[in-house]
């Protein structure tokens, strides 16, 4: 499904992405795992098209497609989905009016038809329940004074409404409760499936207790400098990372 | 008839031929058209370094753009059709080229209130009109409001009686028929909302035509104790039209104003508007939204003066500027020594589109009370690249997400639109405006 060869990307004078490989097939979840700095966000980011990064190098296949060619929009069309580590807030637009743009946007590029106001309450209602979101809040300005756990379950509502063939979650554990956190893993884990993939990218391994992942990646100085199972996650919480420093530097 | 040898500059000189040609006029007010004379000839449209008009140059683009020499423009006939709008069942007074159109106006037989021209009312010795004209405007404020007092040819008179709830809006076309020559204007209105009484006037402006055209407004109105007013002013004009338009509302104990001030097009537009809050438990809103392109300059100058405790209010103006439009915001609060107890609020934020665009913003308070809740904030920003990511990382285009961030900016003002048909109207040029 995913295909990266050797991306290497900057922001400003900064090269963050040194040369990064990764094959993410249908039905599989990757964790991508490292200390702060090392380019988790930025490859997240650059997966999903945001301007300030500058791709310097490398490939990105998404099913075939070149997935660096296009705008952001045509990215999530195509189904890559991006859940953000902070969420934005946008007063004056509701989240009901924005995924009803939204989806109907990524119905239409996929040559799928549009859904009417009805059809499309009747399935917001469906997914509301996945992550236990309240209408009320959908109905208020997106994200605008939600709190922390709010926020991350809008994103993977969104997820839910949208069926991305691969969703990138981006530190969504991060200042979350336990509670919360259960409620968008399961949300999350209720909508895997054989045709979609996911990228769990996080700081520490308690996420991945309730998100399965089948490859945990290391990435370290923007490389991926170990890759495993789901024992390395646990190897890592345990150990911390130095260790992979020490062993990088040897 | 003296002191013309103190006149400054060629348009000066117009302008008093112009205000020469109306002598005689309105004989029951001649004192006060004098005393707008003489304040003319002392001290001649604004020059471009006065304070209060130093970023919007109305008198060089006066003289650059129009002759300023009487016109008889020959009309053609409108219909009432033209400006009729859907959802807005209203009283309709409508003026063309300042001149009042009896066909096209539909006034109320209600005894609640009383829609005339203020020609009539001023003509026929209306007490109400006579007591009240000229009582709030002064000729002093500027060479516009000076050459309004002296030459106003007609306007509106209202008067929404004691205890009267109106039951319809009064709107107000000031249209201008530009066809084939340039047209000037000199409208006056007054309004008196009498104690208890509500009433709402919607204002639009619009003409025809490719000629340079220019209107002088100058509107009081005096809204009487527990009294409510509704002023909506659309300034949409997509001519040639210079315009000056001078607000002045006098408010007396526990009235409520509310002002909604929209210019989306014209070429120059500048806004005075000021509340004088003359008592106590008032409460007043100042609403504004500009929606500015090409090279249009639009120029807001308010005042709310506080002058007695324990009032209210709140400002809000907010432009979203494109193309080589510029923007003029300046907002001045007063809150006299007695005025305790005052809460004053005032925001003005603008978003530019491109990077020939300006905003020139600045709130002044004048605060001579300690025990006071004031505040003010600007901002001019660009919009927020992080937002438009997100949406667009959704599934929605760059335009559609840059017009939704553009509308959820406009609702605030929006939002705030009393009158359901109105606010239909409004809202569906604002989305047209911003493609959505």
């Amino acid at each position: 499904m995913l295909s990266i060869k050797n991306l290497q990307a900057s922001i400003g004078d900064k090269q963050i992405l040194n040369g990064i490989n990764l094959e993410v097939k249908a039905g599989e979840v990757h964790a991508i795992m490292g200390p702060n700095g090392s380019g988790k966000s930025t490859l997240a980011s650059v997966l999903a098209g945001r301007e300030d990064y500058e791709v310097t190098g490398g490939d990105v296949e998404f099913r075939g497609k070149n997935l660096l060619d296009m705008a952001p929009e045509e990215r999530a069309r195509e189904g890559v989905f991006l859940a953000f580590q902070y969420p934005v807030e946008i007063p004056g637009v509701s989240t009901i009016n924005f995924m009803k743009t939204a989806l109907n946007q990524v119905l239409e590029a996929r040559g799928q038809q549009t859904l009417d106001a009805v059809s499309f309450l009747k399935l917001m209602k469906e997914k509301m329940k996945l992550v236990d979101i309240d209408q009320s809040l959908l109905n208020r300005s997106l994200n605008e004074g939600f709190s922390g756990g709010e926020k991350k379950r809008n994103e993977i509502f969104q997820m839910a409404m949208l069926e991305p063939r691969l969703a990138i979650l981006d530190e969504t554990d991060s200042g979350l409760d336990i509670d919360a956190l259960k409620i968008v893993a399961n949300g999350v884990n209720k909508l895997r499936s054989s045709s979609n993939a996911t990228i769990v990218v996080t700081h520490y391994q308690r996420l991945l207790d309730y998100i399965v992942p089948d490859f945990v990646h290391v990435l370290y100085k923007g490389k991926i400098v170990k890759s495993g199972t789901k024992e390395l996650a646990l190897e890592l919480e345990a150990k911390g990372y130095d260790w992979i420093k020490d062993e990088v530097a040897v | 008839m003296t002191g013309q040898q103190q006149t400054k500059n060629v348009s000066d000189k117009s302008v008093i031929d112009l205000i020469d040609q109306q002598v005689g006029l309105h004989p029951r007010i001649t004192a006060l058209r004098e005393k707008g004379r003489e304040a003319f000839l002392k001290n001649g449209l604004p020059h471009n370094k006065e304070e209060e008009f130093k970023h919007t140059p109305i008198t060089r683009l006066l003289q650059k753009n129009l002759s300023l020499e009487p016109k008889a423009n020959k009309l053609a006939p409108l219909s009432a059709e033209e400006f009729r709008i859907e959802g807005l069942d209203a009283y309709k007074v409508v003026f063309v080229n300042g001149i009042y159109d009896p066909t096209l106006s539909s006034l109320p037989a209600s005894s609640d209130v009383v829609v005339k021209t203020l020609a009539d009312a001023v003509d026929d010795g209306d007490a109400l009109a006579l007591e009240h004209l000229g009582k709030y405007a002064d000729p002093q404020t500027d060479g516009f409001v000076a050459w309004n007092t002296a030459a106003w040819t007609n306007g509106v008179f209202i008067h929404a009686k004691r205890n009267a709830i109106v039951d319809k809006p009064v709107y107000l076309v000031y249209w201008h028929n530009a066809e084939k020559e340039e047209v000037v204007s000199v409208v006056r209105n007054l309004l008196v909302v009498e104690t208890n009484a509500q009433l709402e006037v919607f204002e639009r402006y619009g003409s025809s035509g490719k000629a340079g055209h220019f209107s002088n407004h100058v509107t009081e109105a005096v809204v009487l104790a527990n009294g409510g007013l509704d002023l909506y002013t659309l300034q949409n004009d997509n001519g040639q039209r210079y315009q000056y338009a001078f607000t002045r509302i006098h408010q007396e104990p526990s009235s409520r104003v509310n002002t909604y001030t929209f210019t989306f097009d014209g070429k120059l537009v500048r806004n005075t508007l000021q509340l004088a809050l003359d008592g106590q438990g008032i409460e007043s809103h100042m609403f504004g939204l500009y929606l500015l392109s090409g090279d249009t300059i639009a120029d807001n100058h308010t005042v709310v003066d506080h002058r007695q405790p324990n009032s209210f209010s709140n400002e809000i103006y907010k432009g979203i500027l494109d193309d080589n439009s510029k923007g003029v915001f300046n907002g001045k609060i007063y809150v006299r020594p007695q005025a305790q107890k005052t809460n004053a609020f005032q925001a003005n934020r603008n978003i530019l589109m491109s990077d020939s665009a300006t905003v020139n913003t600045k709130p002044q308070l004048e605060i001579w009370a300690d025990d006071v809740k004031c505040s003010h904030g600007c901002t001019t920003g660009q919009l927020d690249e992080e937002a438009i990511f997100y949406l667009q990382a959704r599934g929605i285009d760059k335009e559609t997400a840059r017009a939704m961030m553009l509308f959820a900016f406009a609702l605030e003002i929006l939002d705030n639109i009393k009158h359901a048909g109105l606010r239909h109207y409004i809202e569906a040029i604002i989305r047209e405006r911003l493609h959505q």
